[in-house]
């Protein structure tokens, strides 16, 4: 199919031609893919190759300075004038050593990468009235992962200090003059910039979200549970079996919980993203129609669900949908029903309601957005649109819907990602209830994947599950962001409006 | 079209304000028909019956917030209005021994002060890098950062937990570990920012840097002062953000009631045990909050959507 023949296709058989397309595209890019990791790989396996030969090159034509550099790092640079690269290159080499074989054995690194294989052997146990600790798994993995990263890093700053020798040696050979310690701190503030202002952020992400993102992916092949609690026992690796007692379907497993948990955040995802999304435009446009006045004031209510903090907002309102709540209470002593409503023992009435109530949280948002994009529509659309004669319904499905569609294409995505792991909204609203017998693992009718996740890792200390839990809604975000960013290019396309 | 000579009644979506769109002159059919009138009386009708729904959660909090504990009842109760106008639960929470609330403010306040700062700066440096340098391996931090960012946040809530407690930063000292937790990662939230420093024009920093001046006074003296909004944008949202952080200030504050942070003790009174006499004082307790949060982001409600509306169409 070319071009024309495409664009001759009505609206839903571009859409069905598009999916098809997508769709049979599939084994192509799985295809690629792997192409691609292999490639990676031995393009990898290549560098550490080439890497090696250049390390015992330099190490063979180099002078003694840069051979004894090979052993005490930095000396190098400080035996050619650079002390102050020297003297970093040492402490790290030094700190990094006190690290690794610290006398006492137990809290070295070398301790812990030895028993990260078994996550430790000996058990705590109690003589007499004391209680003797043995080892402790946590520890044992937590730290055996930050041994990993020391070593890498360190790897990483050897070859630097091998490769700074390489360059000295021929910087001083071509007659030029090295970079002083004032100039190298003058370059933090010029052309080294970026080290200087990314430093302290690098440094919290790696041991404050990567560390712990690792950490956690290993606990997912582990018993860390209630009954492996450390210090007083141990717990170990058990390869895939968590993720088979979460997702295989039998009485034992979680499987059919996570199926109906998985499948309610999706729909849950879809409402609060399109509903809101929707709704917001609608009020965004008739807020910002000529002739309406006070469009301030409008704005500024709808905002005050942004402006009060969400604990207050919605815990208060959570208690006025209660069976003691206010509006309970007000609409039977008017005599419209009879018993309470049951807005949160109720399963499809509770995920009604928190649906509903987070419009009242979300339109505000997309209200604000949709202002900002509204007026930048070139009004002269609007000009020849209403000279053809088309009415505000037509123009609204011809112009504002695919412009707005257009510039917050990438914003739906975000956001929709956003609301599959929306804790607040649920937690502070229903907390997840109803409970049922029918689902396991404590959950109820209106959790969601992070929610339950949540309950898993405070009230039951089940870490392990929650470790998997994690992983599997990382992926439910990833696939659906990699789908639909291929999709987006497409869509784009599409929406030429003239 | 089909209905070629019909006259369009109705305009949508201009903002008569901005000035975006000239008037088109139609002399005769411009004039308020009917229909005109209708539509509007409609709008008006529906903008009214939402003010009305939004704001009123908010003035029944208000309303019970003023129910006497010892004359009434600090329960939830069948009525809407007092039947007698009371300062009582105020009282109670500013002045009684039992009332840890004036501690919880003050921990909140602190934390939140502190990570306006911080976090601010931090957002700034990972953006304003991002965005105007180039250097080996930017692409690589951006596309690490959008991968981490696809975790949940309380995966790794026990891990941080267990960090702080190594660092002694638990319990009695969730304060300080409160705050390192929200500003370590902070630098992950650049996209807004980067959005905004990416549409200051590029020949700005380049004939900055023809005239001599380092990157780093590149930065000070040229994009910060241009980059004001943002920077209020970023401060705002950093500070109202520990108000309503419930999960981890609970988790890292755990048993220690002194330092908990108002969320967490507020929550306690409405949800844990047996805190029913206490929802009149959370009502009053979420106002003492509510007011100065709400009046501070009104205040700089403009910098906020400028924010919002910029972030959502760079995605």
């Amino acid at each position: 199919m070319n071009d024309l023949d495409y664009l001759k296709l009505t609206g839903l058989s571009k859409l069905a031609y598009k999916c098809r397309q997508f769709f049979c595209g599939i084994p192509k890019k799985l295809a690629a893919f792997f192409l691609g990791i292999g490639r990676f790989l031995v393009k990898l396996v290549m560098g550490i190759g080439s890497e090696i030969k250049d390390v015992a090159a330099t190490f063979a034509n180099g002078d003694w300075k840069t051979k004894l550099s090979y052993l005490v790092m930095g000396f190098g640079s400080a035996a050619r004038g650079q002390w102050g690269r020297g003297l970093l290159f040492f402490l790290f080499q030094t700190v990094f050593n006190v690290y690794m074989f610290m006398p006492n054995a137990s809290f070295s690194g070398c301790y812990y990468l030895g028993k990260l294989s078994t996550l430790g052997t000996i058990e705590t146990y109690r003589e007499g009235r004391k209680t003797v600790y043995g080892d402790n798994s946590f520890f044992i993995l937590l730290y055996g992962v930050l041994t990993i990263f020391f070593i890498l890093a360190f790897i990483y700053t050897w070859r630097m200090n091998v490769k700074q020798n390489k360059l000295s040696e021929q910087i001083l050979k071509s007659g030029k003059k090295l970079k002083s310690t004032k100039d190298d701190i003058k370059s933090l503030a010029d052309e080294q910039f970026h080290k200087t202002l990314l430093a302290l952020p690098t440094l919290g992400v790696t041991v404050f979200t990567i560390l712990p993102i690792i950490f956690m992916i290993l606990v997912a092949f582990t018993n860390f549970d209630a009954t492996h609690q450390p210090p007083s026992k141990l717990f170990t690796w058990v390869g895939w079996d968590n993720f088979r007692q979460l997702l295989s379907s039998d009485s034992a497993s979680y499987g059919n919980t996570f199926g109906q948990v998985l499948l309610w955040t999706l729909i849950w995802a879809f409402f609060a993203t399109f509903l809101n999304y929707f709704l917001g435009m609608l009020v965004a446009i008739m807020i910002n129609k000529k002739g309406i006045k006070l469009k301030k004031m409008w704005r500024t209510i709808l905002v005050m669900t942004i402006a009060i903090p969400q604990f207050v907002s919605l815990l208060y309102v959570s208690k006025m949908f209660a069976a003691d709540g206010l509006i309970n209470t007000y609409l039977m002593k008017w005599g419209w029903i009879a018993s309470p409503i049951p807005f949160w023992t109720d399963p499809v009435w509770a995920r009604v309601t928190v649906i509903v109530i987070n419009v009242w949280i979300g339109i505000p948002y997309l209200m604000l957005i949709a202002t900002g994009i509204l007026m930048n529509i070139p009004a002269d659309l609007y000009e020849s649109a209403r000279i053809d004669g088309a009415n505000a319904f037509q123009m609204y499905k011809k112009i504002t819907l695919p412009y707005m569609l257009f510039v917050t294409g990438p914003y739906l995505l975000t956001s929709f990602t956003g609301n599959i792991n929306n804790f607040n909204v649920i937690f502070l609203l229903s907390g997840g209830k109803p409970l049922s017998l029918e689902l396991s693992g404590n959950a109820g009718y209106t959790d969601l994947l992070i929610t339950w996740l949540y309950k898993m890792t405070v009230s039951d200390t089940n870490y392990k599950l929650a470790a998997v839990m994690g992983i599997l809604v990382f992926l439910v975000c990833a696939v659906i962001n990699l789908v639909v960013y291929n999709m987006i290019p497409s869509v784009k396309n599409e929406e030429d409006f003239q | 079209m089909s209905k070629k000579n019909e006259v369009p009644e109705v305009d949508i979506v201009i903002d008569h304000e901005a000035g975006v769109i000239r008037e088109v002159k139609q002399p005769g059919l411009r004039s308020k028909s009917g229909h005109e009138r209708r539509v509007n009386g409609g709008i008006y009708t529906v903008l009214v019956i939402m003010s009305i729904i939004w704001l009123a959660p908010f003035v029944f909090l208000v309303f019970q917030s003023f129910r006497s504990y010892i004359t009434e009842s600090g329960g939830m109760v069948a009525y809407l209005l007092p039947k007698q106008w009371s300062l009582d639960n105020y009282i109670w929470l500013l002045t009684d021994e039992k009332s840890h609330f004036l501690q919880w403010y003050g921990n909140t306040l602190i934390i939140a002060l502190f990570c306006a700062v911080i976090q601010t700066l931090m957002v700034l440096s990972v953006s304003y890098t991002l965005s105007r340098l180039r250097f080996k391996g930017r692409k690589l931090i951006m596309n690490v950062v959008l991968v981490l960012g696809m975790f949940p946040g309380f995966l790794t809530m026990i891990t941080l937990y267990f960090l702080l407690k190594q660092l002694g930063l638990t319990q009695q000292g969730a304060i300080p570990g409160l705050i390192l937790i929200y500003c370590a990662s902070s630098g992950m939230g650049y996209y807004i920012s980067k959005g905004f420093f990416d549409t200051i024009p590029k020949s700005l920093d380049e004939s900055a840097r023809i005239d001599g001046a380092t990157r780093a006074q590149v930065f000070m003296k040229i994009i910060m002062p241009l980059a004001k909004p943002i920077v209020i944008y970023t401060i705002l949202m950093a500070f109202m953000a520990p108000w309503g952080d419930y999960v981890f200030a609970s988790y890292v504050a755990f048993g220690s009631e002194p330092n908990y942070n108002v969320a967490v003790g507020l929550y306690r009174w409405v949800n844990v045990n047996d805190y029913q006499g206490f929802f009149t004082r959370f009502c009053a307790g979420g106002v003492l909050v509510a007011v100065p949060i709400t009046a501070l982001f009104l205040a700089l409600q403009k910098y906020y959507v400028e924010g919002v509306t910029g972030g959502a169409v760079k995605g």
